[in-house]
This record gives structure tokens, C-alpha cells and sequence, in this order.
């Protein structure tokens, strides 16, 4: 069925599934957004209790979201795989750091007899939801601003700066590209925790919390979207595969893909939208909207960067070795196996629909944690 | 293609791979197992609507979600590690190898992440039965991680299914059967979890005994002995069983190892299995001097276990080294001179296509096809390389077959005693029974050195050298991150023992 399917066509695919999980993630970093929030919003214990609980249900959606993120651009896109990971060295093995630190906390942070106290692993929460999603999106601002790499003739990378990816975090549009990020992740932990909490004077601060982290946000985004709209890309000629500079290359993209353009567009109101009823009106469902606009909006972003010719992991240095969909990605066959694989996919977000509604149905309060030993 | 190699970061690379890999391996069978038993203990709590088994099923939990969270965090740097410390490798083999990597997250950590926090936090939100359906697919989602991370692991140890593309200059695959279904992948998926299960007996023998000892919580400890020792006892014998598999493996596709695991330099017919032995550490190929300082045979079992055939002939490292021409093996040091004509071919297309002088290209190109298979041994500067470390290997796997035939006598006088109801009175055996859990982790240790290191210098099996899977990158850089890791990682480890010994100590909920 799918080994009939042109390259190109399952190339194109590929970058569709991939980046889809790319923006799940995003959605679902409301968790980190969250942790940043326990720190920084006044809170009392109890009602720290409440958001850490609520999070500690989450996590591991997302973290597990990151991973496949990882895995599925390995079997689809290794080379893009190999070239970042091992080139861009210490951006990825900071981030990660920020996760494996996460990983425990919820699960060790008020346990008795924790070896580090449960100071320093809130503090590993905050650093995970600040300084992790800061150079996830450093990492992704690149997909624009290009790298410092060259690939030999076996397609082996170099990387010609000394601070080995972190460079990409002294780029203004790559830093904005973070801030973004995390703001953005604080106003959906903000949502999110206001749908499923039961606690009247918790849920209006984050109401109001979500909106002040959505006007936060705004600047960068707004930042980000003029710098992307005039500066030069990536251009890759469909003939010889060369690759050029080319004048307001991105603002072209949206142009002659205009589904691209109106899913930008629509994601970003869905967003607000999301946001603004949360705050004027009695509703707390507005993570829905505003997570759903953030999938479309993420989407349309990682179209831009990789669809319509365009090299959605350049080199400045040499743009020739620039990555494209089509010069990174996995062969015909393999693609074609994990395109049956990923029949599979709606079968997890099926039952992932399912436990979370099971799970959820019942807003959290404080008596349900108080009468169960195992809450974080 | 690699203009220099800089050892000390692959040595670098490669500690750093086995800090992680071994750390990990400290937390996911106790993962695998734990999850399984779990999954027991609450199916008869459903079943019989005995109280106490709830209580029993969330005692065993609590621990297990102290343990599956750091399983957690080691794991994933070495999902990414690949791409970091061995980004050439990445390139090279990542159309086949990526590709178990991503169905492992598709298929197995979804359904272990959603269901996890149902099984956590459930208990009062969902049926009793959708409840345990959770705990079930918890166990069943780890398990088949296992699979997909084994298949990967198997294909190296034997790489099935693909080509070489010379054009991109990697290997893509071509038959995705061949990788899910290689009786080596099958033969480590089958070994290591039902050694994950033994590993997870032992950690239920050794905090029921310390009860036992303490003299607290007495039925709560018989209840998890009996399942546990029975489902131990079971495991041990299939671990052996298995293992038996395993080896006989080993000697058909990577014969190298088994020599290194037996010590074997001259290779013979009817060959014996060195049942306990000290080597001889100044011991080099192709010198005079004894492999053995002292050693106990059993005679032919070797042929029979390799070969399933008690005349046949087993190599030795020499053999494999310098070639054995009565036995029609090829020695390492033809191998390299072909592998080097794969090497120069494979540069010569590319130069001559870069030239556009097709005919120049063509003859490269078969020059490179007619030794393509040696091309791995290219890349060695000298046939001694071909050599794992030998007494690491040796050791390990003595420690390991040692141990597993201790485990399995283990649980047989256990499930007698309890029977006969005189367990308590064995305080000895009650102490060594707590100390078995570390002789659990030293067998597992043992057996991924045995796989990992007997597998030296290849990180492809015969295709490709650990000095070429490398990444680009300056030793120290390498050397930072392993110090970062060793710390965060013993920091990490420090409070999750702690935490599981209070917890223990504390005991299950009401009793
Ligand atoms: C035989 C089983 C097995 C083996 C050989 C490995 N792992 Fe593992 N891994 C598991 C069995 C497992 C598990 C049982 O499924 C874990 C352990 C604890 C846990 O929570 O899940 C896990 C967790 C785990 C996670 C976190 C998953 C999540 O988000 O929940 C990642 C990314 C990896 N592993 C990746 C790897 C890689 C890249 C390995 C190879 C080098 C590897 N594991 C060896
Ligand atoms: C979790 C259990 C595992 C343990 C304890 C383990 C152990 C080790 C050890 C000790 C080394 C270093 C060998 C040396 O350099 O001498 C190593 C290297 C390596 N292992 Fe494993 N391993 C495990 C699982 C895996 C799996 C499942 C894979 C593949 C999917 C894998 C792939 C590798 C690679 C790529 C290297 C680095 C290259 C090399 O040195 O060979 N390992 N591992
Ligand atoms: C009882 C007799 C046993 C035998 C004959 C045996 C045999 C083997 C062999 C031959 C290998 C290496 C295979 C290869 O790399 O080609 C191996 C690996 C391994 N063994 Fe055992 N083993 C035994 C017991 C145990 C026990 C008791 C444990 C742990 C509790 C254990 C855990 C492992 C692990 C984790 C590996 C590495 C993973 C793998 O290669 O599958 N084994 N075993």
C-alpha cells in the first residue's frame, strides 16, 4: 500500500508526523510551564500540593512525547539526527540534563529521607521548565538562523564552533524563539491547571496568571514573526539540490502555501481565544483552544521551515551541507515500514483520550489528596 | 573517510556509553519484573476481594515507582546518546537502526507512561477492573520496550536485513523481517527478560526475608515469598535454559566472543568447557605461553554447546586471528587486506564520480561490492584489534553461569522451607537471602559485559569500528560529560536507595 507512495510524497509525510509529535510536545509542556509557575506565583503549601499532584499525572506524557520526538526523527530523518545530536553537542546534552532532573522529582520530592531535600527538587522542576524549554527553543530558532557545519563526502558532520551548539542561545531571534517557548508554556500550565483543579481561590489566580503570561509572551512572538517574515532563508533549488539565500524566503513560504498561512493564523486567535475566555468568563476549559491552536501554530512553523524547498536544517558556513527533507531522510523502504508503524499512532492517542477523560472526570481537591498516602 | 582518530575519546565515548547503559540496567529489570509481579498480586486481589492483597499490590508499587522514575532518566540519554557520542554511527546504520528506536516509543512507552499514572493514581477514579487492565498494560508496555531496544541491540551483535548504499555511504535496510525476527534478537529478548523477572524475585526474597528477620510483618512476607520464589524458581530455570540458547548463538555469528568467554586460544575438536580456571594475564595471540595458569575441563561439552555436536570443531582466538586452513577459517589478517580493497573502492567511486568519469567509477564499484562484507576490518590497523579484552569476558561470564545456578538452588530450598513452615528459623539463609538481590545486579552486570564488551572492537558487527562510530568531538568535552553524569547519576542513585529503604523500612500501609 505505502511502498507504492513516491519518496518524495513519503518524505513529505514523514515531516508531518514527525513535526506533529514535535508540536504535541509543545502543547504538552503546559507540565513545565506549570513547574515554573509553583515557584514563581505566591502559593501556599496546600496549594502547592494541589499543582504538583496535577502536573505528576501529566509528566510523563510529555516527557515520553520528547523521546519519541528523538526516536522519530532517528528513523526517519538520521541524518538530520546524527548532524544535530552530535554536532550541536552541548545544547542537546543540556537539555536533556533538565529532564533527567525532572524525571525524579515529582516522584522524590516529599518522600522522607529524599538525600537532597525537597528544595532542590523544586528547584529541578523550575530549571527543567525554564532553562530546558529556553534551549529547546534556541535549538528550533536554528531551524531558521542555520548552524556552523559541514559534511564531508561521507556525510560525516563537523561542527566549526567552539561552544558546540550553545552558540545558537546568542542569537536574539533564537533567544526570543525560547522566551516564547517558555511563556508559552506557562500561560497553557496556567490553563491547564485551572480545568483541573477544585480550589476557588487557586483557580482565579491562574486565571489570571494565563493572561499575564499571554500578554508576557506576545512581544517575543511578535518578535519572532516580523524577524521571520523579512529575514533571508534557505532556499534549495528543486533541480540540483543546491542551496541559496534567498530574500524574504519564509514570508514566501507563507505566501505560496497559503493553508499554511491560515493554520498560522488560526493557531495564534485559537490561542488568545483560549485565553480570553479563561479570563472574562466563568469557563475553565480554555486549555483546549488555546492547546489546540498551539499544535496548529507549531505545525505551521516546522511546515515553513521544511516544506517548499527550503532547508529546514541550514548551514551558514556551507550552505551546500544544508539539511532538507529530502537529502536527510531515511530510504524509501525504511520509511515505508514505519509509515504501517504509524497506523499505530491513532490506536495511542485513542487510548490516551481515553485514560485522560477516566482520569479527569473528576476535578482534584485537596480532601482526595489528603486521603491517599501516594501523592507527591 | 576519517582523517585522524582520536582514541581517547572513543574511550571516552565508549565509558561514558557503559556509565549510562550500566546505571540504567540497575533500575529497568527491576522495572520489567516488578511491573509482572505487581500485575500477580493484584489480579488475586480482584479475583478473591481480600483486602490484604491490595494492601500487598500498593506496598510493592510504592517501590516500583521509586525505581521506574530513575529507570526514566537514565533512559533517556541513551535514547539520545546515539546521536551525541555516536553521531557516524547514527548516520551510517540510522535507517536501520532508528527504526526500532521510534516503533519502541509508538508501541511500548505510551503505554507504559499513560497507564502508569492510572495505576498510581487510579484507585479511586477507575472501576476496579479498568484498574487492573492499567496495571497489566503497564506490564506489558515495559516488556515491550524491551523487545524493540533488544531487536536494536540483537542487529548489532548481528546485522541482518540491509545494504550499503555507496552513493550516501550508509547502510539501509531491506528487509524489516529479518531484523524482528533474528534468532539473535529473539535468543538476548528471551534471556534477559526472563533474567529480569529472576532480578525481580530476588528484590521481593530479599525485603520479605529482612521482614522475616525483623520479625514484622510476617504474613504480609510469606504471601510475597510464595508467589515470588515460584515465580523465580521458574524464571532461573528458563534463564539457564535460555542462556544455554544464547551461547550457542554467539558461537555461529560472533565466534570471536566465544572464545574470548572460554578463554580459548587454540582452537580443537571436542573441545571442553573450562568449568573454573585462572588465566593467564600475560597471555598475547600467537605466543607460546600457556592460556591457563590452572584449570578445571569438562571435557567436549564446548563442541556441544557451540555445535550442538560433540567432535565438531570450536576456533580459537588464534584461528580467527592468523586463519586455520584445514578448517577453512579466515584469518583476521586477510580480512583486512579485503577490507581495505572495500575501503579504497568505496573512496575511488566517490572520487570518480565527483569527476564524472562513469566508467572509473563502475570498476571502483565492483571492486568495493566483491569485498564489501569485509569492510568493517578496513578500518583495523592491526589483526590483534579483532581481540576483545579476554579475562573481563572470561570472569564475567563465569559470575554470571555461577550465580544463576546459585539462584536456582536458591529458590528451591526457599519454596521448601515455606512449605514446611520453617523459614523463620533460618536466620543464615534469611540474611543471605537479603544479599542476593546485589548477586541479582552483579549477574546482570556480568552478562551485558559479556555481550558488550565480547563484542569489542565492532560496533557493528564485522562492518563497523567503535573508532569510526564515533562523533567529531575533542576528548575533554567527552571526558566533562561522563564526570557530569557519573555525578548526577550516583547523587540520584544515593537518594532512590535511600528513599526505597525508608520506605521499606516504613512497611506496607495499616499492617
Ligand atoms: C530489556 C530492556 C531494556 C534495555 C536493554 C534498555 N531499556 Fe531503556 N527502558 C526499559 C527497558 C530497556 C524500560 C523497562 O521500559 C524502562 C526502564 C524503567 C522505565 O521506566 O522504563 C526504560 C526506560 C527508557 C527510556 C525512558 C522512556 C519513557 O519515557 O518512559 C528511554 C528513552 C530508554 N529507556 C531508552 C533506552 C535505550 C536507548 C537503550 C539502549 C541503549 C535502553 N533504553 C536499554
Ligand atoms: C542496558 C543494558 C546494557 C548494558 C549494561 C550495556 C553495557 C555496555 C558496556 C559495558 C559498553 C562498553 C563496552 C566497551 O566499550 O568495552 C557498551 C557499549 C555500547 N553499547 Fe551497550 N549495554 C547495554 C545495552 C545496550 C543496548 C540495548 C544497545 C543498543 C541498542 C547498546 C549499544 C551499545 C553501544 C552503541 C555501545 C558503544 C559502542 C561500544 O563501545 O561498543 N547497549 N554497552
Ligand atoms: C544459568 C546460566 C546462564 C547462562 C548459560 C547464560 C548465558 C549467557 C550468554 C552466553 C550470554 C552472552 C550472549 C552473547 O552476547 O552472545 C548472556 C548474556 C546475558 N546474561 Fe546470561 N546466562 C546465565 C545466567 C544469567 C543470569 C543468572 C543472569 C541475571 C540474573 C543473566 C543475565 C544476562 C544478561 C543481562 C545478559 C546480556 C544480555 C544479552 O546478551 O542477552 N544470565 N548470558
Amino acid at each position: 500500500m505505502f511502498g507504492s507512495l513516491d519518496w518524495s510524497i513519503l518524505q513529505q509525510l514523514w515531516w508531518f508526523i514527525t513535526t506533529l509529535v514535535g508540536s504535541l510536545f509543545v502543547f504538552l509542556t503546559f507540565v513545565q510551564g506549570g513547574q515554573t509557575l509553583l515557584s514563581t506565583l505566591s502559593l501556599s503549601e496546600d496549594e502547592k500540593i494541589l499543582v504538583v499532584n496535577s502536573l505528576g499525572r501529566k509528566w510523563e506524557l510529555t516527557f515520553t512525547s520528547l523521546v519519541l520526538f528523538g526516536g522519530a526523527l532517528f528513523a526517519a530523518f538520521p541524518l538530520f539526527y546524527a548532524t544535530s545530536f552530535g554536532g550541536a553537542y552541548w545544547v542537546w546534552i543540556l537539555i536533556l540534563f533538565t529532564f533527567i532532573i525532572q524525571a525524579v522529582s515529582y516522584e522524590y520530592r516529599r518522600k522522607p529521607d529524599n538525600f537532597l531535600g525537597k528544595g532542590v527538587y523544586d528547584a529541578f522542576l523550575f530549571i527543567n521548565g525554564s532553562i530546558g524549554i529556553l534551549l529547546i527553543g534556541a535549538a528550533v530558532g536554528t531551524f531558521f538562523t542555520g548552524s556552523n557545519f559541514t559534511l564531508n563526502d561521507y556525510n560525516l558532520v563537523q561542527w566549526h564552533h567552539p561552544l558546540r551548539g550553545l552558540e545558537a542561545a546568542f542569537s536574539f531571534f533564537n533567544v526570543s524563539f525560547g522566551l516564547f517557548l517558555v511563556f508559552l508554556a506557562r500561560t497553557l500550565g496556567a490553563l491547564y491547571l485551572a480545568s483541573n483543579l477544585d480550589h476557588e481561590e487557586l483557580v482565579a489566580k491562574l486565571k489570571k496568571a494565563a493572561f499575564n503570561n499571554l500578554l508576557c509572551l506576545l512581544p517575543f512572538l511578535l518578535f519572532v514573526l516580523l524577524r521571520l517574515v523579512v529575514m533571508d532563508g534557505y532556499a534549495v533549488n528543486p533541480v540540483d539540490g543546491t542551496v541559496v539565500l534567498e530574500a524574504n524566503k519564509y514570508l514566501h513560504n507563507l505566501i505560496q502555501m497559503p493553508l499554511n498561512l491560515i493554520l498560522l493564523l488560526v493557531g495564534l486567535v485559537l490561542v488568545v481565544l483560549g485565553v480570553v475566555l479563561n479570563r472574562f468568563t466563568p469557563s475553565v476549559r480554555g486549555i483546549w483552544p488555546s492547546g489546540l491552536g498551539t499544535v496548529l501554530t507549531c505545525l505551521a512553523v516546522f511546515f515553513t521551515a521544511g516544506y517548499n524547498n527550503t532547508a529546514f536544517y541550514p548551514s551558514k558556513i556551507d550552505l551546500n551541507s544544508s539539511l532538507t527533507i529530502y537529502n536527510a531522510s531515511s530510504s524509501h523502504y525504511t520509511l515505508t515500514v514505519m509509515t504501517y508503524v504509524a497506523l499505530l499512532i491513532p490506536v495511542v492517542l485513542g487510548y490516551i483520550i481515553w485514560a485522560w477523560r477516566q482520569m479527569d472526570s473528576k476535578k482534584l481537591s485537596l480532601e482526595e489528596l489528603a486521603a491517599d498516602k501516594k501523592s507527591y | 573517510m576519517i582523517e585522524q582518530i582520536d582514541l581517547t575519546m572513543v574511550s571516552w565515548a565508549r565509558a561514558t556509553f557503559a556509565l549510562t547503559a550500566m546505571y540504567h540496567w540497575i533500575f529497568v529489570p527491576l522495572t520489567l519484573g516488578l511491573s509482572f509481579i505487581c500485575a500477580f498480586f493484584e489480579s488475586i486481589y480482584v479475583k478473591t476481594g481480600d483486602e490484604h492483597w491490595k494492601k500487598l499490590t500498593r506496598f510493592w508499587m510504592t517501590l516500583f515507582g521509586i525505581n521506574f522514575a530513575i529507570g526514566v532518566a537514565t533512559g533517556i540519554i541513551l535514547e539520545f546518546e546515539f546521536g551525541t557520542n555516536w553521531s557516524n554511527y547514527s548516520w551510517m546504520v540510522g535507517d536501520i537502526f532508528g527504526a526500532p528506536l521510534a516503533i519502541e516509543g509508538i508501541a511500548a512507552f505510551f503505554l507504559e507512561a499513560t497507564f502508569f499514572a492510572v495505576m498510581f493514581f487510579g484507585w479511586n477514579r477507575v472501576s476496579k477492573k479498568a484498574h487492573l487492565f492499567a496495571t497489566w498494560m503497564v506490564a506489558i508496555g515495559s516488556n515491550l520496550s524491551a523487545v524493540w531496544i533488544l531487536i536494536a541491540n540483537g542487529w548489532m551483535q548481528h546485522p541482518v536485513g540491509m545494504t550499503f548504499n555507496p552513493d550516501l555511504a550508509r547502510f539501509e535496510m531491506t528487509d524489516f523481517a529479518a531484523l524482528v525476527f533474528s534468532p539473535v534478537a529473539i535468543s538476548h529478548f528471551v534471556h534477559v527478560t526472563g533474567s529480569a523477572f529472576l532480578y525481580a524475585s530476588l528484590f521481593v526474597v530479599a525485603v520479605s526475608s529482612w521482614y522475616l528477620l525483623k520479625k514484622r510483618h510476617i504474613k504480609f512476607a510469606k504471601r510475597s515469598l510464595t508467589v515470588a520464589c515460584t515465580f523465580g524458581l521458574l524464571a532461573s530455570l528458563f534463564v539457564a535454559y535460555t542462556g544455554d540458547e544464547h551461547a550457542y548463538h554467539a558461537a555461529n555469528v560472533q565466534p570471536m566472543k566465544l572464545a574470548a568467554m572460554e578463554g580459548l586460544y587454540d582452537g580443537e575438536h571436542s573441545a571442553g568447557l573450562v568449568a573454573a580456571g585462572l588465566l593467564n594475564f600475560s597471555k598475547k595471540p600467537g605466543d607460546d605461553e600457556d592460556s591457563f595458569i590452572f584449570q578445571v575441563k569438562v571435557p567436549m561439552v564446548l563442541s556441544l554447546l557451540a555445535n550442538r555436536d560433540v567432535n565438531s570443531f570450536v576456533p580459537g582466538i588464534n584461528d580467527l586471528v592468523f586463519g586455520n586452513e584445514a578448517e577453512n577459517i579466515m584469518g583476521v589478517k586477510e580480512k583486512m587486506v579485503r577490507g581495505k580493497l572495500a575501503v579504497s573502492g568505496l573512496g575511488d567511486y566517490k572520487a570518480a564520480k565527483k569527476a564524472g568519469d562513469q566508467a572509473a567509477a563502475t570498476k571502483a564499484l565492483s571492486l568495493f561490492e566483491e569485498n564489501s562484507d569485509y569492510l568493517g576490518y578496513g578500518y583495523l590497523d592491526y589483526a590483534e584489534q579483532a581481540v576483545p579484552y579476554v579475562p573481563l569476558i572470561f570472569y564475567s561470564f563465569r559470575v554470571m553461569v555461577g550465580l544463576g545456578t546459585f539462584f536456582i538452588l536458591l529458590f528451591m530450598v526457599y519454596l521448601f522451607l515455606l512449605y514446611k513452615d520453617q523459614l523463620e528459623k533460618q536466620p543464615l539463609l534469611l540474611k543471605l537471602g537479603v544479599f542476593s538481590f546485589v548477586l541479582g545486579l552483579v549477574a546482570h552486570e556480568a552478562g551485558w559485559i559479556v555481550t558488550e564488551v565480547g563484542r569489542q572492537p565492532w560496533a557493528i558487527q564485522d562492518l563497523l569500528p567503535v573508532t569510526i562510530a564515533r562523533s567529531n568531538l575533542d576528548a575533554g568535552t567527552v571526558e566533562v560529560t561522563f564526570f557530569m553524569f557519573l555525578i548526577l547519576f550516583t547523587a540520584l542513585l544515593i537518594a532512590e536507595l535511600k528513599i526505597m529503604a525508608k520506605q521499606i523500612s516504613i512497611g506496607p500501609e495499616g499492617e
